[in-house]
């Protein structure tokens, strides 16, 4: 088995409800994220267009984080879920200096590292993760990818040739793809940051990085 | 390169999270500043144990002393970084090999026993022959030691900027430059031969660091889109521009025009100008380039 998902971002229309539910879920403190949708906007006025993109951990079939996590924390689990156990993490940040993705960040209560886990607990108990179930359009598909017959195989036999993954150049094999997106959507060099758009970037305790630098 | 169609697209960030924050910050540099000279003080003293083994014979003790002492420090910083600092034994009970960080760790905890071995050997023992076939493993663990950083620093794989093997040069240069340095510093009793010899090492050692480093600005951009787009820190107005050309003239120019200096005058007080700002250059440049890959946002 060998769980994955896909995002088709042609039906995700930005309410974060996905990402509200994960914070939810996992109880992820304030500051930080498991799961965030980013908003870009594309053109001049009256041309614009709002993108929306879902980011999460991918998943990666060959892992970086997993490899320079000097005690296994993260670590792959049956299902090829990337998981991660917090109760062995040291706090060495190695995971999130690896992570191409910035899908790790250091949990400012337990000063230990965490990304999403596919909801790995739901997963184990036949659930969908909770973004999934939360997403009002059913723009998160969710499913085997080792199983012909599962909605995500089907969804990406049917759409050959849009099919994308975050960073391919970095050779990570994400479980996680993106119908419909583009470089916006996708390459974070390829959209400029400017200041005082971002959500709580202005925070000035718990930060993510747990604040000892 | 898609950076140059935001102009075309105006395409903005308009809702995101915050930029995380440095994780890996000064205490990192720290580290890798303090092994650097715990493993260049060992191999500057097999060195001169070669080539100059009555005036070296001194500094048996003293050298293993002052490699233990930043080792020591190394060790401490890579400890305190950790958010969870009392968990370090899971390193070895819960060992994960593919990682350079527990490879790292197992080495150092080694190379200190050899060290301990060699401050018996030539404080207690008193033994210069079992001492020197020691020192002789002990320089060969010194070189996986000084690399292992330059390995973690690949396998970050979301840092482009930090390549092998440049980077396994780069910790090379910084051991037997900061080796070098502080050799000359405490070599009182060293000829101007010895001294000389070291200041040579660390002049070269200035220049190949600063040679990979012009070549990685120049040509890195070349080569990945993330790389150009952490050079534009340490360019023109970049954030960390001033710091970067002040930590490659304090480190590497400086020091290199002293040496010439020194030589030419037979000179080892400026030797040991060379040496001190090297030493504090080291620090700044590591620093920077430790830090600027931390600056781009991944996502
Ligand atoms: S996206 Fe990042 S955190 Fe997730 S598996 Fe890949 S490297 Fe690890
Ligand atoms: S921070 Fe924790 S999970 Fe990440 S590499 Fe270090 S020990 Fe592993």
């Amino acid at each position: 088995m060998q769980l994955g998902f896909l995002v088709d971002l042609h039906l995700c229309m930005g309410c974060k409800g996905c990402e509200i539910a994960c914070k939810v879920e996992n109880e992820v403190p304030l500051s930080t994220w498991r799961l965030r949708v980013k908003y870009v906007d594309v053109g001049m006025f009256p041309e614009t267009k709002r993108t929306f993109t879902p980011l999460r951990c991918n998943h990666c079939a060959n892992a970086p984080c997993e490899r320079i996590c000097p005690v296994s924390a993260l670590h792959y689990i049956e299902n090829g879920i990337v998981n991660i156990d917090k109760e062995r993490c040291i706090g060495c940040a190695g995971c999130v200096m690896a992570c191409p993705y910035g899908a790790i960040y250091i949990d400012p209560e337990t000063q230990t590292a965490d990304k999403c886990t596919y909801c790995a607990h739901r997963v184990a108990s036949a659930m969908m993760p909770a973004c999934v179930v939360a997403c009002p359009v059913e723009a998160n598909i969710f499913g085997d990818l080792d199983d012909k017959t599962s909605n995500i195989s089907k969804y990406i036999q049917q759409h050959q040739g849009d099919v994308q993954v975050r960073k391919p150049e970095k050779g990570t094999f994400p479980h996680h793809y993106y119908v419909g997106g583009g470089n916006v959507h996708l390459n974070p060099l390829a959209s400029d940051r400017v200041e005082g758009y971002s959500l709580f970037n202005k925070l000035t305790n718990k930060m993510p990085v747990g604040g000892h630098h | 390169m898609v950076h140059e169609t935001v102009a075309a697209t105006h395409a903005v960030v308009t809702l995101d999270v915050g930029l995380p924050g440095i994780v890996w910050g000064w205490i990192i540099t720290m580290n890798m500043w303090a092994k650097s000279i715990g493993t260049g003080v060992i191999f500057m003293l097999f060195y001169l144990l070669k080539k100059y083994p009555h005036e070296a014979a001194a500094y048996r003790f003293k050298a293993v002393l002052v490699s233990v002492i930043a080792i020591h420090v190394f060790l401490f910083f890579t400890v305190i970084d950790l958010h969870q600092m009392f968990r370090f034994w899971h390193i070895f009970f819960h060992p994960h090999f593919t990682s350079a960080i527990t490879v790292g760790a197992w080495m150092a905890t080694l190379f200190v026993g050899l060290l301990l071995v060699l401050l018996y050997a030539s404080f207690i023992k008193k033994d210069n022959v079992f001492f020197d076939k020691v020192l002789a493993w002990t320089v060969v663990l010194a070189i996986p030691v000084t690399l292992y950083t330059a390995a973690l620093m690949a396998q970050s794989t979301a840092r482009e900027m930090w390549q092998m093997p440049t980077e396994a040069a780069q910790m090379i240069f910084a051991a037997t430059l900061s080796g070098s340095a502080v050799m000359i510093l405490m070599g009182k009793t060293l000829s101007y031969e010895a001294k000389r010899d070291l200041g040579i090492i660390l002049a070269f050692s200035a220049l190949g660091a600063f040679i990979l480093y012009m070549s990685e600005l120049v040509f890195g951009p070349m080569k990945a889109e993330e790389v150009a787009a952490v050079l534009e820190f340490i360019k023109g107005n970049g954030e960390y521009a001033t710091m970067f050309w002040m930590g490659q003239i304090v480190a590497f120019v400086a020091p290199f025009i002293l040496v010439v200096l020194a030589i030419l005058n037979r000179s080892t007080s400026i030797l040991n100008l060379a040496s001190i700002s090297a030493l504090i250059g080291l620090w700044i440049s590591k620093h920077v380039w430790l830090v600027i890959p931390q600056l781009l946002n991944m996502s």
